[in-house]
């Protein structure tokens, strides 16, 4: 979501890009214990199934300590009194105009990177990203170099080979053919 | 019985650290009489910590709520079911039925080993006592006693929580736990086999089944734990890269790698240290998976609340690491290679570029894991490291692992030709073509679900390619039926065509977690006969009619539930339902707050997956969370796959089998080829 969140947006996304609900209204009469089911909900908004908006929430961390991200948090544990709070964050500040860089900006600012649910990529976070990936590549290089070490000492040691006495080219051949056979 | 429980800890206790000192002593003196009593002492822990689970087990049926353990985790209406599993339900418990289990296998490993790797034991009785001892003085010790008893007796307990109310929570826990708890038998053997400096490749013979033993466990563990947190969590995925998950994936990712390495070892004595160090870091990485559960440490939602267990098990790990390296560096010179490689294109090169991949893996996870707590204590901030870093980091090398997966087996041992490479690569690689032509024009454009689908086609091939070959030639030499040549091949080499099994499992999931990135999902609001429609990934309309609202009581709990018609392209599907569950105590008190029953209608192609976020104003109008999961069955079936495979590995006999017709007797594994001019 880079573009603003504009009116125009807004409509598009009321008009229903993912999912759609057709209605054929009987009235929702009252169930008998409402306790049962747990926190009351609002009715989902347009903006609440906006792929912008959702794109934007899947960045952030929920606080409540669920290691989740706000729209995955708020769409699952519904006892989490933090992701709702936090979604009506995003909206306000998406309503405000902002862009989604804007939005993560604001959060890091609040809550510092632990919003983020990835490091941003500069400083010290680089090392997190970059190092398994050189770790890896250090390590090939190594061993590329032992295996051809290896390889070296192993042609050094051989004894020099002996000419098979009464072997065609023809029976070498097969025999090489049927050695491959039996290694594959 | 909390008495007699507490005192089985204390004999149990002793006794374990008798077993260790007798067994270490014994061993470095040889003598006989202190081995003896070692032994024993394995089989008098077993039956001490026996006792204490049947006292913990008797107090929790009998609902001896006097015990904070009883108490904190069972409830008087809680199920039977889950009154068994209660038992490792909480942080004190587990602890018990791991020190439990360990003594279980430090007894299996004395009786099951044969007596050419006797002089392995006393040592391995020593280690295996030792750790338990460990687990036993953590109990006792570090505020962590299962039969710790209240001030009070409340008239019920607090109950399980919900989500652990699940058969997936039953089975999970002790799954993993057997495959951490077993690492232990591996890791004595390699530091009996450094005591002894018997460091040839005889100790590996009597560990490999062990760490089979435990690989099995630990990805039954993990598969089991991917399917509760899909259906039990409602997040609707199964894996979220949690501390947690990813201290279980590191040993599993290490066991890997030495499952394969240890071949080199057993064909050419190579790779002696590589060996004998991936055993040890199996080991240590399962304590320190330990370590991150029960210390609170890093943020997870599995991990048991924040306590001074966790520092017991960081010292216990930072001594135990201490001491295996400095033994392991002191017999260094012990553990030189009998052979060296002959070449770079050789099976042996390839096993040791999968495991430079898996061990690479294991370090990224693992430096992902710790980088939030290097992150805070050098730069002094906090970080999360969720999904988006481990796929960006993991995903590349998942990928080139699933490929070498591929090619391995298709590299001949000590040294591959060049007419031998095109021959066998022949058929996999046009495969791979195939796969991804396919899906182009099939319109697909992901690049990662692009790239994974086309190398399971490759690594398909090469695993159809080696039984074809296999049953092949065994029609040519003994004229079997092609069906009756595949089972010989994997009944008479289980540990290769069961290895291939496995391939094929690896293939089944990777395919199925790539098939994730085209969910779909959406939410809506519906008055019952209200509909939501949903644009499937398998090209479908699915559409979700509210039909009503139901409550009622059952077990230890009050439902509301809702049912929804489910149509296809406008025709009938089927019906799903979601829950809400408000679990009460005996006395009808709610014991949590509600939790979500999700409704799953699960299909070879998709998932449809429906959540029940909550009702408006306490009316039958209710807000839904629709997803639709492409080929999630897959995964099931996949880790189905992986433990047949793996069971067909380990299972006894299978390659010592004397040739038919033959005068000597000579043994026949897998199958034979003529030279052509036999034919």
């Amino acid at each position: 979501m880079t573009d603003r969140l504009s009116r125009r947006v807004f409509f598009a996304v009321a008009a229903g890009a993912a999912g759609a609900v057709i209605q054929d209204t009987v009235q929702a009469g009252r169930v008998y214990d409402p306790q049962r089911a747990g926190r009351s909900r609002e009715p989902i908004t347009a903006l609440d199934t906006d792929a912008g908006i959702q794109a934007t929430e899947k960045k952030l961390r929920c606080t409540c300590g669920c290691g989740l991200d706000i729209y995955t948090c708020r769409t699952t544990d519904f006892t989490c009194t933090y992701s709702p709070a936090l979604h009506k964050d995003v909206l306000r500040l998406a309503g405000q105009g902002k862009t989604a860089q804007q939005i993560i900006a604001e959060f890091v600012k609040q809550y510092g990177e632990v919003a983020l649910m990835a490091p941003p990529k500069q400083g010290f976070n680089l090392a997190g990203y970059l190092l398994p990936g050189v770790a890896i590549i250090v390590a090939g290089f190594f061993l590329v170099r032992t295996l051809r070490r290896w390889t070296r000492d192993a042609e050094a040691a051989a004894p020099a080979r002996p000419t098979p006495p009464d072997a065609t080219p023809a029976e070498l051949e097969r025999l090489r053919r049927e050695l491959d056979r039996l290694d594959a | 019985m909390s008495l007699l429980g507490h005192l089985s800890l204390w004999l149990a206790f002793l006794v374990g650290l008798w077993g260790a000192i007798t067994g270490f002593v014994g061993g470095a003196q040889s003598r006989p009489d202190l081995q003896q009593s070692a032994r024993n002492a394995t089989f008098a822990l077993l039956g001490a910590l026996l006792v204490a689970v049947i006292s913990l087990e008797i107090a929790i049926f009998r609902h001896d709520f006097s015990l904070e353990y009883v108490a904190a985790y069972t409830s008087r209406n809680l199920p039977t079911f889950y009154l068994w599993s209660a038992l490792y339900a909480g942080q004190k418990g587990s602890l018990l039925f791991w020190a439990t289990v360990l003594s279980l296998f430090a007894v299996l490993a004395q009786v099951l080993t044969s007596r050419r790797h006797r002089a392995y034991l006393p040592y391995v009785a020593a280690v295996t006592c030792t750790v338990a001892t460990f687990f036993i003085a953590v109990m006792l010790f570090a505020d962590a006693n299962p039969f710790q008893r209240l001030g009070f007796t409340p008239i019920d307990g607090r109950g399980m929580n919900p989500q652990l109310q699940n058969p997936g929570m039953v089975f999970h826990p002790p799954m993993l736990y057997l495959g951490y708890i077993s690492i232990t038998i591996p890791f004595a053997f390699a530091i009996a086999a450094l005591l002894t400096k018997k460091l040839d490749s005889d100790w590996l013979v009597a560990v490999r089944k062990w760490t089979l033993v435990s690989w099995l466990f630990l990805s039954i563990g993990l598969i089991l734990g991917m399917w509760w947190a899909y259906v039990e969590l409602g997040w609707g995925g199964y894996w979220a890269w949690d501390p947690v998950e990813n201290a279980a994936l590191l040993p599993w990712l290490v066991m890997t790698a030495f499952l394969h390495s240890v071949m080199i070892q057993e064909k050419r004595g190579m790779l002696k240290k590589w060996n004998l160090a991936l055993i040890l870091g199996a080991w240590l990485l399962s304590i320190f998976g330990t370590f991150i559960t029960r210390s609170g440490v890093i943020s997870s939602v599995h991990s048991f609340t924040q306590s001074s267990v966790g520092y017991f098990f960081l010292g216990f790990l930072l001594v135990a690491a201490i001491a295996s390296a400095i033994l392991y560096v002191k017999r260094l010179p012990l553990l030189e290679a009998e052979a060296t490689l002959e070449s770079m294109v050789s099976r042996e090169a390839s096993f040791l570029f999968n495991n430079l991949l898996l061990i690479g893996i294991a370090f990224s996870v693992l430096w992902g894991t710790l980088f939030p707590i290097l992150s805070e204590a050098i730069k002094g901030t906090k970080v999360t490291v969720g999904p988006p870093f481990f796929n960006q980091v993991n995903v590349p090398l998942g990928l080139a692992l699933l490929a070498m997966t591929g090619i391995g087996p298709l590299i001949a041992w000590r040294r591959a030709s060049l007419p031998n490479l095109r021959r066998q690569f022949a058929v996999p690689l046009t495969s791979c073509v195939f796969v991804l032509l396919i899906l182009l024009v099939a319109g697909m454009r992901d690049i990662g679900a692009l790239i994974a689908f086309s190398i399971g086609g490759f690594v398909l091939a090469t695993i159809v390619q080696e039984f074809a070959r296999g049953a092949r030639a065994r029609h040519r030499q003994y004229g079997e039926p092609v069906i009756l040549g595949l089972f010989q091949l994997l009944s008479r080499n289980r540990r290769r065509y069961g290895g291939y099994i496995v391939h094929v499992a690896i293939v089944l999931l990777f395919v199925a977690f790539a098939g994730m990135a085209f969910k779909t999902e959406t939410q809506a609001t519906l008055r019952p006969g209200e509909t939501a429609t949903l644009q499937g990934p398998d090209g479908h309309v699915y559409s979700f009619t509210h039909l009503g609202v139901s409550q009622y009581n059952t077990m230890n709990r009050q439902v509301t539930a809702v049912l929804l018609d489910v149509g296809r392209d406008g025709k009938p599907f089927g019906r799903m339902r979601t829950e809400k569950r408000q679990h009460v105590d005996a006395l009808g008190n709610p014991t949590f707050e509600p939790s979500t029953e999700v409704g799953i209608m699960s299909g070879l192609r998709v998932d449809l997956y429906v959540v029940l976020a909550g009702l408006v104003n306490g009316t039958e109008q209710a807000v839904f969370r629709f997803t639709i999961n492409p080929l999630v069955w897959w995964v099931w079936f996949g880790g189905l796959v992986l433990v047949v495979g793996g069971l067909i590995v380990l299972w006894p006999g299978g390659a010592a089998v004397p040739v038919k017709g033959s005068k000597t007797s000579a043994v026949q594994a897998g199958y034979a080829v003529k030279l052509e001019a036999e034919r």
